[in-house]
């Protein structure tokens, strides 16, 4: 179950390069264990140590400068999140400490996954963003009304669907949500099967 | 017989049938609740979604209905065991198969027999079937659309929703149709037409949007070729692609193991006849594309995106990045760049149909001496097959590694790979920074042209060769 997401203040770090893929957020070789922890030392591996499977940190590198050790947003560019559907791009950003990942779009599997760990993914254009780079100052995201801002003379609204605005809100769970539909889902496999009985394998297969 | 969904309008689109059929209830906020027919999952994440439901004290609700199988980090150097190269992979693969058995659902292990690609083995084995949703948490399963099924990748927490309760909380993508018209010259494939739909329409061309592709050049090609052109709808960031299906589908599906038999079969066949976008339906995006002007495509940079035909050159405004990474300049050719490596597998391009058009033309001759060159077969029935027909002496003379089936060096886990900064001419379908290895600069391209280019050593256009 994910932290509540209402409102969140913060100096966002900005990362801001189009396609940044999910092997970029986590390379596969830092994904050492089946577990959904243990991920930090793997974020942005790639870009953040001087060598490949290294741990000497690239000090050019955003994420090393001591200015943004507490950011809790990322500022990305677009199609933010491409690439393998692998969720533990998400748990290592959550477990380093991210809560909301502002981009001008995002790959659609990485932003259900972001939601369903507690992480908001808002779309914001990209001249926006590169005011809010520019301001370098912190900004407040309020979800409820949907809005971004520096200031009250600087804010901008996002788009976000209401069952994944909710599910941020109160940080639910999205099976719980679902398995309270058990009898509907019952109903249409009932009648499913007597249509489509191929579907429905026996143990013996 | 089956309404696929009701309230259907006149005329739908597949994949109006396809989602319609599945709804099984609205959801405040303009969502629904949709029915999933199949999960399957792999050694990479398996285990943390079923450890994960089970931590919850969530049962799988229907574990016939859910597979698992070893191929992501499984060894493929013969003799292989659950040891892999891959730092702490060995505990990947028991802790799926202790997971695996414990919530009763079916593991094609190591050395099962049926082991392989997951995309590759679930059409195989007829667990994926027209008219049904299938997903599994790897952005490749949209191949499977090639059966005319809504198949998708997922993530974990989504698959573990998909297991707890047989179904998904989606919101309705938008339609697009990729029209190919006319006929495929000699020497392009699949892989050179879905690559151009990506050159020109870019890497996120598909967003948002559930992809039909369509039209003669699409239903002239074999199964094996339409999964080619299906697995690459996720690198167009659509949710899926998919084909209606028709004779040649089932064909190929009839009598596998997990497909309907008997008066069941005969009900189904029927009833997926349907399953085809009606005369007159409106997609929200059309995309059409003369498939006798494409040439056989290799990629530049690190999208799939950053792809041209083989006698082009590098664009004027590449970036950057990409240049660097790839130490290409703009406006340099292709054909000719000197490899260092070649590949030939992966769900893109390692099923039999591709090792036969390989080796065919790699027959009696022999790679240049300095290109390392593999061929993974995308499953070990595929191996069996094309040992059979004694494909893989034709690759072993010329050159090449031949493997046991798993997704090998299609991706690195920090195990195998090729030689850091090495220039690698491969049938797969990411050419992302270091997908292949730290520093590995990945070509992708048809089958054909990775052994054309094996072969001279350097890019080539297979179109000399023939
Ligand atoms: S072959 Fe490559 S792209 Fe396909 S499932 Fe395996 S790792 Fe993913």
């Amino acid at each position: 179950m994910a932290k509540p997401l209402t409102t969140l203040t913060s100096l966002p770090m900005p990362l801001i390069r189009d396609n940044i893929d999910t092997d970029q957020i986590i390379p596969s070789r830092e994904m050492k264990s089946t577990g959904k922890t243990g991920l930090t030392d793997g974020l942005f591996a790639g870009w953040r140590y001087t060598e490949i499977g290294g741990r000497k940190a690239d000090l050019d590198f955003v994420l090393n400068d001591p200015h943004y050790t507490d950011s809790q947003i990322i500022l990305g560019g677009t199609n933010f999140g491409c690439g393998s559907s692998r969720e533990h791009a998400v748990w290592a950003l959550v477990e380093y400490g991210f809560r909301a990942i502002i981009a001008p779009s995002f790959a659609p599997i990485f932003a259900s996954n972001c939601v369903r760990n507690g992480i908001l993914p808002a779309i914001i254009d990209a001249d926006a963003i590169a005011i809010m780079e520019k301001a370098d100052s912190p900004i407040t995201i309020d979800l409820s009304t949907q809005k971004i801002g520096i200031d009250e003379d600087q804010s901008w609204t996002f788009p976000i669907d209401e069952e994944a605005k909710a599910m941020l809100i109160e940080g639910l769970d999205a099976i719980d949500l679902s398995l309270k539909m058990a009898d509907d889902i019952a109903t249409w496999q009932e009648a499913d099967r007597a249509q489509r009985p191929w579907i429905y394998l026996g143990a013996n297969q | 017989m089956r309404k696929w969904g009701l309230f259907l309008p006149e005329p739908s689109s597949l994949f109006d049938k396809l989602w319609n059929s599945h709804v099984v209830t609205a959801l405040p906020g303009g969502g629904a609740l949709v029915a999933i027919d199949r999960v399957f999952l792999h050694e990479r994440t398996g285990a943390s979604a079923l450890n994960s439901l089970a931590q919850a004290g969530r049962p799988v609700a229907d574990p016939a209905r859910v597979f698992a199988v070893t191929d992501h980090i499984v060894d493929t150097r013969p003799g292989r065991t659950d040891k892999t190269l891959m730092p702490g992979g060995q505990a990947f693969i028991t802790e799926t198969r202790a997971a695996a058995n414990a919530a009763g659902i079916t593991l094609f292990d190591v050395n099962d027999p049926d082991q392989g690609i997951v995309h590759v083995i679930s059409p195989e084995l007829g667990i994926v079937l027209p008219g049904c949703t299938l997903v599994a948490p790897d952005s490749h399963t949209c191949t499977q659309g090639a059966f005319g099924a809504l198949a998708w990748g997922i993530g974990s927490s989504e698959a573990e929703h998909a297991m707890a309760t047989g179904t998904l909380r989606l919101n309705k993508p938008k339609s697009m149709r990729v029209c190919f018209f006319g006929t495929l010259a000699k020497g392009v494939t699949p892989k050179d037409m879905i690559m151009t739909v990506i050159a020109r329409h870019g890497a996120a061309g598909g967003k948002g949007h559930a992809v039909e592709f369509a039209g003669e050049a699409v239903s002239a090609l074999d199964m094996e070729g339409r999964m080619t052109l299906c697995n690459m709808a996720t690198e167009f960031s659509a949710m899926s692609g998919f084909i209606a299906p028709d004779a040649k589908t089932f064909e190929y599906l009839e009598g596998r193991r997990y497909a309907p038999k008997g008066s069941d079969w005969d009900q189904a066949v029927e009833s997926w006849t349907q399953l085809a976008s009606d005369t007159g339906t409106a997609f929200d995006t059309e995309i059409k594309i003369d498939a006798g002007g494409i040439t056989p495509m290799v990629s530049w940079g690190t999208s799939p995106e950053n792809s041209v035909g083989i006698s082009g050159a590098v664009p004027d405004d590449a970036g950057k990045r990409a240049l660097e990474y790839m130490a290409l300049d703009k406006g340099q050719r292709l054909a000719g760049t000197s490899i260092d490596a070649a590949f030939i597998g992966s769900c893109t391009n390692s099923r039999l149909s591709d090792l036969r058009r390989a080796s065919a033309l790699l027959k009696g001759k022999k790679i240049a001496s300095h290109v390392k060159a593999i061929c993974v077969p995308g499953s070990s029935r595929v191996k069996r097959e094309a040992e059979a027909e004694g494909i893989d002496a034709i690759f072993r003379e010329a050159g090449f590694e031949w493997r046991e089936s798993g997704c090998s060096m299609c991706f690195y886990a920090g195990g195998e790979s090729f030689d850091a900064g090495s220039r690698v001419v491969s049938t797969t379908n990411r050419n992302f920074e270091s997908r292949q290895g730290p520093g590995v600069k990945t070509h992708i391209a048809s089958p054909e042209t990775v052994v054309a280019s094996a072969l001279a050593g350097v890019i080539a256009d297979v179109r000399e060769l023939l």
